[in-house]
């Protein structure tokens, strides 16, 4: 039983006159507990594809489940239930709430998108901040940390929910590469430990040896998929 | 909740400049509009207060269409003596009532014996009147502050004018209401400090020699002014009462009584209202302040956080949480607006009160400023404001709940 199945998506971009095919008749299926990555060239529907998953936008034809839910036809508030419950979220750029502390950061989703009970609030927070190894860093601000310490706390942040599926576009884009490598190794291990799948998009041809899964995306097209071990054309 | 204060009072803490003097300019708003409401209140206060208590009292019952003509003083629009004591017998009743004083007010001449001019008069019962208008004996400046029979207390200008001091005879002559003319040689028992509005610079005399000059059978009395215990329920009372008199003693065709409140006979009504009126326009004021300078500052605060706006709402904040979080920033930036505006306008109060400043009211000369806050007042306000920080939050709130995640993630 796959988490993600995507049947001929499609998604089209208007800006004014101008029809934008991002994503022309993409089909592919992701299995739980996978850890896969998207690579392509820069405009080849990555962020476009992972914003669909992420149920943060909508397909313009085509079929998408995740986790046995058709998300294209939620609304704006189920949407945002169903992210904030089934998602979980890393950002090029870390977005970290500024005004929040790390480790008011990694509770945020358990406060203000669940609401877990403050004992098991703690439980998991604490966990996460010790898997990711910030705990000495947990009352600091985030413009007193580094990109790589934002990322990790990020990756906690994405995972204090137990999601099913944690999305991350271009996680280490903004990271030096031996930070970048340990920021993946870390998401890595996160899957190991939660079980939990997660997806990213990167253009790092090192980086994209470090997924088990990964799919070529070109110009709205997937071209190919490889998994450890042998490769295989689509 | 609590964590969605904290969020927003860390936001406000974070542009601490902006926070500051947006909180200051509403904290400006709310000290102006507190001190004046409470000088001008103040002033007002006293204003009533002078003239309901040296000589209206609160309310007064005339006989129907005297006070049309008030001012001619007239002798045939008296009260007869049997619709008195049905009117008097009504006014015992009521337990809202202090006192209340019987006055048969005529024109007439005053003579020293060498010289006459003209004198408004008040037949009274001294001890009612003083009763009815408690400064009334304050203004004795002269003399004694009872008034016996015989006696006559008069204005401090015809006392200085005619050159009469306690003690002298003076007469007083009057027109009865057949058209014939009656004199009386009365003693100057007090001379009285003239006061603001009509009737300030009335004599009085007591009720009994009034009928003699007036020749009078029975008492016929022009009006009566009425004091209540509890100044607040005037206007409460003054329906009751109206009530109860066109329901027993008016006749349906032919009505007896007229009662008017304090408002309806001196000028001095428009003045305390266009005080209010100023009140409303500094109120709208401080309101506008409210709303523009929490506005600006929030629609500020939701641009520069569009990116932030965007992170938390693709992880599964719901819009109402985040329209919450902007207006409760709003609603706390009001909170400390109005607190410190509360705190400040007390203090600038306060001193104004220690500076003891004097200030003349028509005659009366060097009155002090005693400027009193009420807590009524400072209620009010604080949630004027608070209610307007809100409000003044919604729509760029709203706009930060609306935003699509994707679009928001996207701003640079
Ligand atoms: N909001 C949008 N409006 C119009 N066109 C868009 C929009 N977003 C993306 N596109 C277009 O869709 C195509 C795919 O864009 P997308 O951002 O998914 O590429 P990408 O693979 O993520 O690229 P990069 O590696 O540079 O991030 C591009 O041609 C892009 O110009
Ligand atoms: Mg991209």
């Amino acid at each position: 039983m796959s988490l993600i199945s995507a049947d001929n998506i499609q998604k089209d971009y208007k800006t004014g006159e101008v029809t934008v095919r991002a994503l022309k008749g993409v089909s592919f299926e992701i299995a739980p507990a996978s850890f896969v990555s998207f690579v392509g060239p820069s405009g080849s529907g990555k962020t476009t594809l992972l914003n669909l998953i992420g149920c943060l936008d909508k397909p313009s034809s085509g079929k998408l489940t995740v986790a046995d839910t058709d998300v294209i036809h939620l609304d704006r508030k189920q949407s945002a239930s169903f992210r904030g419950s089934n998602i979980g979220f890393i950002f090029q750029d870390f977005n970290l709430i500024p005004v929040l502390t790390v480790y008011e950061n990694i509770e945020y989703p358990l406060l203000m998108v669940q609401s877990v009970p403050a004992g098991e609030r703690e439980k998991r927070v604490a966990a996460l901040l010790e898997a990711v190894g910030m705990i000495d860093q947990k009352n600091k601000y985030p413009d007193q940390i580094s990109g790589g310490q934002k990322q990790r706390v990020a990756v906690a942040r994405a995972l204090v929910t137990n999601p099913k599926l944690v999305l991350a576009d271009e996680p280490t884009a903004n990271l030096d590469h031996k930070t970048a490598y340990m920021v993946i190794e870390l998401m890595k291990k996160m899957r190991d430990e939660f079980k939990t799948t997660f997806i990213f998009s990167t253009h790092d041809q090192k980086i994209v040896g470090e997924a088990e899964i990964i799919y070529m995306l070109e110009d709205g097209e997937l071209k190919g998929m490889e998994t450890k071990g042998g490769k295989k054309n689509g | 909740m609590g964590n969605l204060f904290k969020i927003a009072i860390r936001n406000l803490l974070r542009y601490k400049r902006r926070t500051l003097l947006t909180a200051s300019l509403i904290t400006v708003g709310v000290v102006f509009v507190l001190v004046f409401i409470s000088v001008t209140g103040s002033f007002k206060n006293m204003m009533i207060g002078q003239i309901t208590d040296s000589m209206l009292g609160h309310m007064q019952v005339h006989r129907k269409g005297y006070v049309a003509s008030i001012e001619n003083l007239p002798l045939n629009l008296n009260l007869r003596q049997e619709d008195v004591k049905q009117l008097e017998d009504m006014l015992n009743k009521q337990a809202e009532i202090e006192a209340y004083s019987l006055r048969i007010k005529f024109g007439g001449m005053f003579s020293n014996f060498v010289e006459t001019t003209n004198i408004r008069l008040n037949g009274v019962y001294p001890d009612k009147e003083l009763k009815s208008v408690p400064l009334l004996a304050g203004r004795v400046t002269e003399g004694k502050k009872t008034l016996d029979k015989g006696g006559i207390w008069i204005p401090e200008l015809l006392s200085k004018g005619m050159k009469v001091k306690v003690g002298d005879a003076i007469v007083v002559v009057a027109t009865n209401k057949d058209g014939s003319v009656n004199g009386k040689q009365l003693i100057v028992a007090g001379v009285l400090e003239s006061a603001t509005g009509p009737g300030g610079r009335d004599g009085y005399i007591h009720i009994e020699d009034a009928m003699e000059i007036l020749r009078m059978e029975g008492m016929e009395i022009s009006e009566i002014a009425i004091r209540l215990k509890d100044f607040g329920r005037l206007n409460a009372f003054s329906k009751k009462l109206e009530a109860l008199i066109s329901k027993e003693l008016n006749q349906p065709d032919k009505p007896i009584f007229e009662l008017h409140t304090w408002e309806k006979l001196t000028p001095f009504y428009t003045i305390a209202n266009m005080i209010d009126v100023m009140t409303f326009f500094i109120k709208l004021m401080l309101i506008a302040i409210v709303l523009i300078s929490i506005m600006n500052v929030m629609i500020m605060a939701v641009y520069e956080r569009i990116r932030e706006i965007g992170t938390i709402a693709a992880i599964g904040t719901l819009p109402g949480k985040i329209l919450n979080m902007f207006v409760i920033e709003g609603f706390c930036l009001g909170i400390v607006g109005a607190a410190i505006g509360n705190v400040a306008g007390i203090a600038i109060i306060y001193t104004l009160n220690l500076l003891k400043i004097t200030y003349n009211f028509g005659q009366q000369k060097g009155l002090i400023l005693q400027a009193n806050v009420y807590f009524y007042d400072l209620i009010v306000i604080s949630a004027t404001v608070i209610i307007v920080s809100v409000i003044a939050s919604l729509q760029p709130a709203f706009k930060a709940s609306r935003m699509e995640p994707i679009k928001a993630l996207r701003h640079v």
